[in-house]
């Protein structure tokens, strides 16, 4: 083992890019702080398993990526005994027969949102969609935020998750239509009319 | 013939899987089609635009973030050798977590 490589000295070498990498998963610093607490002392206790053919750096931020995963699971365990029944909670948000007929068509026009590049008009709608997305079930809105905004595979979110693949796609379509209409209702299309 | 219905589905699919050769022809020839049904799909791209434009913003200002003093100092009261006289070799093996 390399002499920088000596365990007393990951803290400070490696503290920071490890908060650095929880901090863009996990948004919030005792979450973070806690996670790279709990990563240093797992990799002191396995330190004989350390191959020394990665880096060190390397080799505890894939423990890292292992204790924010724990992470989000005991989260989404908590959510689950809130709403157990994940499906049905969501029902209330959308509808399918409320935006189609009996024979499939839309009962309402869309209207043109446009393609706003303007930034103040992209945040002005970020807000809305914000506000939209608090409006999810809690399951919901996890199930969708790790999907577009970590951009996590589908396979990864089964796992995650504990579902099928088919009904992470039928909770993502139940949540992109719930927020499509929050959108178009609290004004994302009235500027076009 | 797809539904709107069933084209929205898809729309919501294409984002998340690949679509089936026939799944993506069929959806092609109904948004050709259907304009309530193009708008839909704008939405949704423009609502995942959106979405991954403030992750990355907010993926930024985290990137910023600095582990503070006081947490480095918790943390390394935590750990179980914070006096220093740790060596190099490898400690004795510890039960697990």
């Amino acid at each position: 083992m390399n002499p920088e490589d000596d365990p007393d000295l990951w803290l400070d070498q490696h503290g920071g890019a490890l908060y650095r990498f929880a901090m863009i998963r996990l948004r919030d610093t005792h979450k973070a702080e806690e996670v790279v607490q709990d990563t240093l002392v797992a990799g002191l206790q396995s330190i004989s398993r350390f191959s020394g053919g990665a880096s060190v750096r390397t080799w505890l931020i894939g423990i890292l990526k292992h204790k924010i995963m724990d992470q989000f699971r005991r989260e989404s365990r908590e959510v689950q005994l809130e709403s157990p029944d994940l499906l049905s909670a969501e029902n209330d948000l959308f509808a399918e027969e409320d935006c189609f007929d009996a024979n499939g068509s839309w009962r309402e026009n869309l209207s043109d949102w446009g393609n706003p590049e303007d930034s103040l008009e992209r945040s002005q709608l970020m807000a809305i969609l914000q506000r939209c997305l608090d409006t999810l079930p809690e399951r919901l809105s996890r199930l969708f935020m790790l999907r577009e905004v970590m951009e996590e595979s589908t396979e990864m979110i089964c796992q995650e998750m504990a579902i099928s693949p088919t009904n992470v796609w039928t909770m993502l379509y139940r949540a992109r239509m719930g927020l499509r209409q929050c959108l178009d209702q609290n004004g994302a299309g009235r500027a076009r009319g | 013939m797809l539904t709107c219905k069933d084209a929205s589905h898809l729309v919501s699919h294409s984002q998340d899987r690949t679509l089936g050769f026939r799944e993506r022809w069929e959806l092609r020839i109904h948004l050709w089609m259907c304009v309530n049904c193009r708008r839909f799909e704008r939405q949704i791209g423009l609502m995942r635009r959106l979405l991954r434009q403030s992750a990355r913003q907010a993926e930024a200002e985290a990137a910023d973030r600095q582990l503070p003093a006081e947490a480095r100092e918790r943390i390394r009261q935590a750990l179980p050798s914070s006096n220093g006289t740790r060596t190099t070799q490898p400690p004795e093996k510890r039960p697990s977590s």
